[in-house]
């Protein structure tokens, strides 16, 4: 498969391919959807998955919600009768699809993406800025409204922070972020 | 025994409570926690869902601040996700030279260098070896005779590195909880998965995680926990849960810390019990009955001498 890069339209190596090299020992034995807290609540189970990866199903494999659905719980990697890093994956799946543009899952691409821009700008997680600006994203003014409750009881006990946020000096991360940028840019 | 303490951004804001009574704890079992000095976030499950390299450079960044400081201990982790991301900095490097190379070419951005030489460590790992059951019973001035709890231990302190536990049939939660005089509920779900970060983006999916858990914890007065994710969504979604099975379901949620704190005899407000959503009325009702048993002895012992 051709990848268009940013360095032009030159043969480049297949990121999906590169994931199923990870994963091509496996003999399709199911021991990871057996395994698996959530396999119930996909689209394709690990199992079917895992062969899509090896045949390079691009398409349907990003239009799935499975990997989406990995809650990293690390069963499947523990008893992979041929030892494949399963979990991890899941993960690199999240990451070609949220680099590749080909995220179906606005909320969970959404939230991985804010959660990172907040801990850029404060180091650390300030929850209350977090859940604001994830929601602002979403566009949807219905989802905030599930975890109202919950924000609320936070509140109460005096588990939120309630710093003001930090729009415009430069963040405490800026700097770490950029340099991985940069690094990854060049491979 | 000293340890590098890295409290992670849950137990700052959501889990307080953790925070507090693991210092406490550590504090009265003569251990020194020192404070990593400027840490920063691990990165959480978001690191890896974006770039594989920040997902281990920002642990990295805290284990390489720690190395600074020139002491000799290992970093005692108490939240079992930021946990697993500084053991993984740990375990990739070990096996690939290139790979600390880059994370620390990505460091020097900030002066900073990981030759990982400082050791992760969770917080149940120091309880269970490096301090032990014995050591935690003789500083119980107030057992939990009769307080049946449910150890649940999650799965990023078991999985995927096997370091201090059966990473399948967990115990080492069960000696700790004995010595506090405490009975351990026999259950099969110590280790099964509590929906973690997917109570934000799949609630639905966690939900059934955690209704599984809260009904496979029916007997017992409260389940103990070594992980803010773990005990959050335990905790605050109890009522919902209790709805949708049409079946109370309630059951006080503490921190294992928390647990060995009030068996210590330490007060409620060092260890934040105030926080926690879910210290259901079973559980306070017998450290309540114990503490006045405790109280009247102390009386007629005091009147006879």
């Amino acid at each position: 498969m051709t990848v268009q890069t940013q360095n032009g339209p030159h043969e480049a190596p297949d990121p999906l391919a590169a994931i199923g090299e990870n994963i091509k020992a496996c003999m399709q034995c199911g021991t990871c959807t057996g395994s698996c807290a959530n396999s119930g609540a996909m689209d394709y189970t690990p199992r079917e998955l895992w062969r899509m990866v090896q045949l390079g199903l691009s398409d349907e494999i990003f239009a799935s919600k499975t990997f989406w659905l990995c809650s990293s719980c690390y069963f499947c990697t523990l008893r992979c009768p041929r030892g494949l890093p399963l979990t991890e994956a899941m993960a690199a799946l999240k990451r070609l699809a949220i680099a590749q543009g080909k995220w179906k899952e606005k909320k969970s691409t959404k939230f991985y993406l804010t959660f990172l821009d907040n801990v850029r700008r404060y180091g650390r997680v300030r929850e209350m800025d977090l859940m604001t600006r994830y929601f602002l994203s979403l566009k949807n003014p219905l989802t905030p409204m599930g975890f109202t409750p919950l924000g609320v009881k936070l509140m109460v006990k005096g588990k939120l922070s309630m710093q003001l946020p930090n729009l415009f000096s430069a963040g405490k991360l800026d700097a770490l972020y950029r340099k991985v940028r940069e690094v990854e840019g060049r491979s | 025994m000293k340890y590098f303490y890295y409290p992670g951004c849950s137990l700052e804001g959501t889990a307080q409570e953790y925070d507090a009574s693991t210092r406490a704890v550590m504090r009265a079992l003569g251990a020194e926690l020192v404070a990593v000095a400027d840490w920063t976030c691990c990165g959480a499950s978001a690191g890896e869902a974006v770039s594989h390299l920040l997902s281990l450079a920002l642990p990295a960044r805290n284990l390489a601040l720690a190395e600074q400081s020139a002491i000799d201990a290992d970093m005692l982790v108490p939240c079992s996700a930021c946990y697993l991301n500084l053991k993984k900095v740990e375990e990739h490097t070990r096996r690939d030279g290139t790979l600390l190379a880059t994370i620390n070419e990505v460091l020097a951005e900030e002066g900073l260098s990981c030759t990982n030489t400082v050791k992760v460590r969770h917080l149940l790992d120091v309880l269970a070896r490096d301090i032990g059951a014995r050591t935690v019973q003789a500083k119980v001035v107030r057992p939990l005779t009769g307080v049946t709890i449910a150890p649940y231990y999650g799965c990023q302190c078991l999985r995927p590195y096997e370091v201090f536990d059966d990473p399948q049939q967990p115990t080492s939660m069960e000696p700790l909880i004995e010595a506090l005089g405490a009975t351990v509920l026999p259950w099969q779900m110590g280790a099964q998965c509590c929906g973690a970060g997917l109570m934000t983006t799949k609630k639905e999916t966690a939900l059934e995680r955690v209704s599984v858990l809260l009904q496979a914890a029916r007997g017992a007065d409260c389940i103990a926990t070594v992980c803010p994710m773990c005990q959050m969504n335990l905790d605050s979604y109890q009522a919902k849960i209790s709805r949708m099975n049409a079946e109370n379901l309630a059951v006080s949620v503490l921190y294992l810390p928390q647990l060995m704190g009030l068996a210590f005899g330490l007060p409620e407000k060092t260890l934040k019990l105030h926080l926690n959503f879910a210290y259901a009325q079973s559980l306070k009702g017998k450290m309540s009955a114990l503490r006045h048993a405790a109280e009247a002895q102390q009386t007629a012992v005091g009147s006879e001498q």
